[in-house]
């Protein structure tokens, strides 16, 4: 693996392999010192052209956990304002040696040219662009997936490790719920749930859901209720409904957040239409009140906090096996983590 | 009129890809054709042996950037790429800077063109101020002006206001002018950024829907018909336009319609890379939009092949898809990938080749006096050579237009401009450009 761009790259031993790492980093984590040195002397850029503090302080935390020295650059507005391009800052950062650049931007397909238009030849994690893809997202969530429903439903089952080490999402059921016109976060999580074996069900109003969807390896529905009480999903994962999309008069999506709220938003009483193991999901930011209800975000079932917990070792493990992966080429390489027995690593 | 004072003898040329003739050109015009002709003493001697002789192209739609954006393209750069892909007269669209919205800029270009001297320049004048949509331009003014504008477009953006494009089409009439329309409903094209359909989907950028150039279409052949006036649709891109444009014709509406070359072969498949070269509008559509304005163009739904040369420099190129400027060039490959696409298929002759990329658009520009002319004796030396059996890979560095953006960049076409014949005079000889000694007139003066 050179780069992690889409999920639509993964295979299933890539995908596996990467839930995988990421409990190894997950187990790491919960020691006192916390601190791996196996990206020490890297450098990991953080660039961001677009807003989003949660995912930065996740990559930046991944990236510090494996001593790699990391940089944060903001670059807001460029390239489409006066500012410098995106050709020029791949420049720079090629000039400066960075090992990996994480990479966040308004539009699709950045990462992608970042990667092959020969600016740059760090490997590049693409932390969200435009309506696209957002990988590291769905590796966390199918890591939440996989500790919590593995072996429910048959299926590959656990391989007889008690947080699904080794196992795909065979079986499992999966509904993701909201605007998936808009979601990078859907996108992913359909390429690679499928990839895992789960099946998909996307809930959305028409207007939501893009032109060409039929293609997808999903299927779609326009009723949450029905969905969640014929289908018994055993994860709903609830999408952002930004606001700006019931604004635009004749070119809003819907009619008023009380009519989404009403047909698509989780609340207690949709909760308890679920199996009685299903998980709650959100990739946050939340509004709660609108796609999702207080009670459903903060129910026993919600994994929600516990995503953002995984994203951090999800995020780990996608950095490790781009740059530590990319050295073991090299005749000094280190031992590949699950070699280590939880010592060094 | 300034004429070519060389004489030239093209041996074994093949007319529209009939029987090889010897051909000479003399006094600007073609002075004599046959198997056994006579050849004046000192005529240049151009090996044209298994070459197709075509009437010089004529562009309907080609994007000059001057004035305005003389770093993207200027008028002498424009119409010398114009030359080398086999051009004699382009019509030079109105959004510059300003924008040809008055007889001023539209004299302007038109001079520009003149002392340029490689093809005829008619400038296009725009059919509402600032192409803002909201009032006529004075067209009766450009129609006048010495560039003698009939096509008015507000080509980049459509005339979408009802009204407005009822006007027009009736206002135009008064001088036999037509309106090109870039057909786009803005309220379903708002970001757009490619085509909506699978592709869009899976990979995130902003849909622009087939219905949103078809509605336009289907409402401007009824206003044309309602009041009498003829219509030109720029750049048709989608099955379900030709569908429309092949009822309007059968109705007996006075529609002409043009396809680009990119949209003869290209597909939406080619924004998977997010390589912005790719980024056009209309959109590169899907494989059965290409067969089906394949088959339009063949059966004469589409009248034309019009370039929508748009050329672009490269920090407007060189950056994400969601920033990255509309258009690719074209005046350069445009013959080659018509053959590619419709002639080396089977689909047209080189005599149909001649009908969409010379008669046709000279006819619907109203510039057929001197252009698109029969391949005859007595008739305008204005002419394009082109050897069928040659190919080349595509090198925009290498073209004469001043900008790269070409969607073929690296790609092996078959076909190559030889000689391009304006009035008797060679702008390009052993496929290269020859500059012209000084101003030339072009026609519109004596007219």
């Amino acid at each position: 693996m050179r780069h992690l761009l889409s999920t639509q790259d993964l295979s299933k031993d890539d995908a596996i392999l990467l839930l995988d790492t990421a409990a190894q980093m997950a187990a790491t984590q919960s020691r006192e010192i916390k601190k791996l040195p196996t990206l020490r002397g890297r450098t990991v850029v953080n660039l961001f052209f677009e807003d989003s503090t949660r995912t930065r302080i996740s990559f930046e935390t991944a990236a510090k956990r494996l001593s790699a020295d990391v940089i944060n650059f903001s670059a807001k507005g460029s390239s489409v304002s006066k500012g410098e391009s995106l050709k020029d800052t791949a420049l720079t950062l090629h000039a400066m040696g960075a090992d990996a650049v994480v990479v966040r931007h308004w539009a699709s397909g950045a990462p992608h040219q970042l990667a092959h238009a020969g600016w740059l030849d760090a490997a590049v994690l693409n932390a969200g662009d435009g309506t696209h893809q957002h990988p590291t997202q769905a590796l966390l969530d199918a890591f939440t997936i996989r500790r919590h429903l593995v072996g429910l439903r048959g299926g590959a089952g656990g391989a007889g490790h008690p947080d699904g080490t080794g196992a795909d999402l065979a079986g499992l059921r999966v509904a993701i719920v909201g605007d998936v016109l808009h979601s990078r976060v859907a996108r992913s999580n359909v390429h690679l749930l499928h990839t895992l074996g789960a099946e998909v069900t996307l809930v959305s109003p028409p207007t939501l859901l893009p032109v060409g969807v039929e293609t997808w390896p999903c299927r779609t529905s326009y009723d949450l209720d029905a969905t969640l009480a014929g289908w018994q999903p055993d994860a709903v994962m609830m999408l952002r409904v930004q606001r700006e999309r019931m604004s635009g008069g004749a070119g809003a999506f819907f009619p008023s957040p009380l009519e989404y709220t009403r047909r698509y938003g989780l609340d207690g009483r949709r909760l308890a239409l679920l199996p009685g193991h299903a998980i709650v999901m959100h990739p946050g930011p939340m509004n709660r009140g609108l796609e999702i209800s207080a009670e459903a975000a903060d129910s026993a079932r919600s994994v929600i906090v516990e995503q953002v917990a995984n994203g951090v070792a999800v995020r780990m493990a996608a950095l490790y096996l781009l740059l530590a992966g990319e050295r073991d080429d090299r005749a000094d390489a280190p031992p590949a983590p699950a070699a280590t027995e939880g010592t060094a690593l | 009129m300034t004429t070519s004072s060389t004489t030239y003898v093209l041996r074994g040329a093949r007319p529209l890809g009939a029987e090889p003739v010897d051909v000479v050109l003399a006094d600007g015009v073609v002075a004599a054709l046959g198997a056994d002709v006579e050849v004046p003493g000192g005529a240049v001697e151009v090996d044209a042996a298994g070459h197709v002789l075509l009437p010089g192209l004529v562009d309907l739609h080609t994007h000059l950037r001057e004035p305005g954006r003389e770093d993207a393209e200027t008028v002498a750069s424009g119409t010398r790429a114009a030359a080398a892909g086999g051009y004699t007269a382009v019509h030079a669209m109105a959004n510059t800077s300003p924008v040809a919205d008055t007889a001023g800029v539209v004299e302007q270009v038109w001079n520009l063109g003149r002392q340029a001297g490689w093809v005829d320049v008619h400038p296009v004048g725009a059919v509402t101020v600032g192409l803002a949509g909201e009032r006529l331009a004075e067209l009766g003014a450009m129609a006048d002006s010495a560039a003698r504008v009939r096509v008015f477009s507000d080509d980049g953006r459509c005339v979408h206001d009802p009204v407005l494009m009822r006007r027009a089409l009736e206002y135009v009439k008064a001088f036999d002018g037509v309106v090109a329309q870039h057909a786009q409903e803005p309220r379903l094209t708002e970001g757009a950024q490619m085509n909506e359909g699978v592709v869009s989907a899976e990979i995130g950028l902003t849909g622009w829907p087939a219905v949103a150039e078809e509605a336009i279409i289907a409402r401007d052949v009824l206003l044309a018909e309602h009041v009498g006036s003829r219509l030109h649709v720029c750049h048709v891109s989608t099955a379900g336009s030709v569908e429309i444009i092949r009822w309007a014709k059968a109705r007996g509406i006075a529609v002409t319609a043009e396809v680009t070359p990119h949209h003869l072969v290209l597909t939406d498949e080619l924004a998977r890379g997010y390589d912005p070269v790719f980024k056009v509008n209309p959109p590169l559509r899907t494989a059965a939009d290409v067969e089906a304005v394949r088959a339009g163009l063949a059966d004469g739904t589409i009248d034309v092949v019009a370039t929508d040369h748009a050329p672009h420099t490269r920090e407007d190129k060189d950056c994400e898809w969601g920033a990255a400027a509309m258009g690719m060039t074209g005046l350069e490959t445009a013959l080659s990938v018509v053959q590619l696409a419709m002639v080396d298929t089977g689909l047209m002759t080189w005599a149909d080749v001649a009908r969409v990329m010379s008669t046709a658009p000279a006819a619907i520009g109203r510039v057929a006096d001197t252009q698109g002319r029969p391949v005859a004796v007595g008739e305008p030396a204005n002419l394009v050579l082109v050897d069928p059996r040659a190919t080349r890979v595509v090198d925009g560095a290498a073209q004469a237009t001043a900008a790269a953006n070409t969607p073929f960049q690296g790609r092996e076409l078959p076909g190559r401009v030889v000689a391009t014949f304006l009035r008797g005079r060679a702008t390009v000889l052993d496929g290269a450009p020859v500059e012209p000694a000084g101003a030339v007139a072009a026609p519109g003066v004596a007219r």
